[in-house]
């Protein structure tokens, strides 16, 4: 047990220390996912009255939308430089090497959303700092990487990869968005924790499934 | 010349042929119109009928991309991409028909109704299915990879329906047309028709996807006897 979990934080803390030097991942998604705050703000006439309404949203719109672009680019860079090689070789399991990656995934995207969610609450000028905001952001951060993670492994070797991680990527996450977009309209409204809890249950049993089944699948991926 | 129009007449052909005409005398002959909707219900008899010719290929590829990952024969991937294709064409004449027959009655082309949500994000998913398989040069990596996201479809399509439900129990859709939740007074002839018109479709789907596992063998077979005449074109040559 211990072993696997030293495997899983050396391979996501390999994602990190790359993504230290370059800051390549979270300056993409953080940016992209900022530009669709923007263009929305523009796009909606965005008054004290519908804020609340269309705030989540386009929140949870532009994460996933900047979350598709940095899922391209953790298996992208393993494929540049021939690493993804490297990794099979090693004397670990395939499931270890999904939840690694997973992991480092899961930290761009959070990271990512430490820069988007205070900007998103500026611009849609909407108190956002609440328990109930880590809690849906981290579920969905996490249902996020883990089919992202499974998808990009796959789309890396076609050769319209740029196209094929969002086609594949957004219907099956559409549930999850639609968890993240309710719950979070239930928190600007200044809901309990007892309105949202069917939707935040949902989620939890979104990304138990996915990590489940995609740690068990991914073996097939790799395969040659 | 004889000979190869008799190898089409294919039994299943004949069948599903023979079920469609009776299902078409039903429903434009025999049933009656519905009182509260008119003319515009007998889409009805093939909205449900091609919804659930979508419905089966969708188990048919999910089943069959499992069984590919577990025992790596061919045979299940041929099944699987065979009904997909099948699957999304009948789905895209669902939601087709399913829109014409909205606007009418519940004043709109689309809502959010939780079996409407459902069937378009399924729709997508396998859309992205054949998509993947289009874009992935051919081989077993490419059959491997989209056998997953079969399998995967087959998770999220529970999620899916639950999160779709939960979601128009908050928005509930915007259904003003004439008498939509109106009791029908067809009753039995309803039924009748339905289970004629779903038969006739099925028996097509079960043809239709078929004829493409046979195509997709020709094709398999094709790429085989290529890669074995130039392998001995090349000892040839040696």
């Amino acid at each position: 047990m211990m072993g696997s979990l030293a495997v899983i934080w050396a391979i996501g803390r390999k994602d990190l220390l790359l993504e230290i030097r370059n800051k390549d991942v979270v300056v993409a998604v953080a940016g992209f996912a900022l530009l669709v705050l923007v263009i929305f703000t523009f796009a909606i006439d965005l008054n004290q009255g519908n804020a609340e309404l269309v705030g989540p949203g386009v929140l949870w719109a532009g994460i996933a939308f900047a979350g598709v672009t940095g899922l391209n680019r953790a298996f992208a860079l393993e494929v540049e430089g021939s690493t993804l090689e490297a990794l099979m070789l090693a004397p670990i399991s395939r499931d270890l090497i999904y939840l690694g990656k997973a992991l480092g995934n899961f930290l761009f995207i959070a990271v990512a959303q430490i820069i988007v969610i205070p900007v998103f609450a500026v611009l849609f000028n909407l108190v956002v700092f609440r328990w109930e905001m880590l809690a849906i952001s981290l579920l969905t951060t996490i249902g996020f990487s883990a089919v992202g993670t499974l998808f990009a492994g796959m789309s890396v070797r076609v050769r319209a990869r740029e196209v094929m991680l969002p086609l594949l990527f957004l219907p099956v996450v559409t549930p999850l968005l639609m968890a993240a977009v309710e719950s979070t309209s239930h928190m600007v409204y200044g809901r309990s924790w007892s309105d949202m809890a069917q939707w935040l249950q949902l989620a939890v049993a979104f990304d138990v499934a996915f990590l489940v089944v995609s740690a068990f699948i991914f073996q097939h991926i790799l395969e040659d | 010349m004889l000979n190869k129009v008799l190898d089409l007449l294919d039994p299943l052909l004949i069948l599903s042929a023979a079920l469609m005409g009776v299902a078409l005398y039903l429903i434009f002959v025999w049933v009656p119109t519905e009182t509260n909707q008119g003319a515009v219900q007998r889409i009805l008899y093939f909205h449900v009928p091609v919804a659930w010719g979508s419905m089966m290929g969708i188990f048919v590829v999910s089943g069959s991309s499992f069984m590919y990952l577990w025992k790596k024969n061919e045979k299940w991937d041929r099944l699987a991409v065979a009904s997909a294709e099948v699957g999304v064409i009948f789905g895209a004449m669902m939601l087709l028909s399913g829109m014409i027959w909205a606007r009418p009655v519940w004043a709109v082309w689309w809502t959010g109704e939780a079996k409407l949500t459902t069937a378009l994000i399924l729709f997508f998913i396998y859309v992205a299915y054949l998509m993947f398989r289009a874009y992935f040069p051919p081989g077993t990596q490419r059959q491997r990879l989209a056998a997953i996201i079969g399998v995967i479809g087959a998770v999220d399509t529970p999620i899916i329906y639950f999160a779709a439900n939960l979601w128009s129990q908050a928005h509930p859709p915007l259904v003003t047309g004439p008498a939509a939740d109106a009791e029908s007074a067809l009753g039995s002839d309803l039924g009748t028709v339905l289970l004629a018109s779903t038969l006739a479709f099925s028996f097509l789907f079960i043809y239709m996807v078929q004829t493409r596992y046979k195509i997709r063998k020709s094709e398999d077979d094709l790429v085989e006897l290529k890669r074995a005449s130039s392998a001995s074109a090349m000892t040839g040559a040696n």
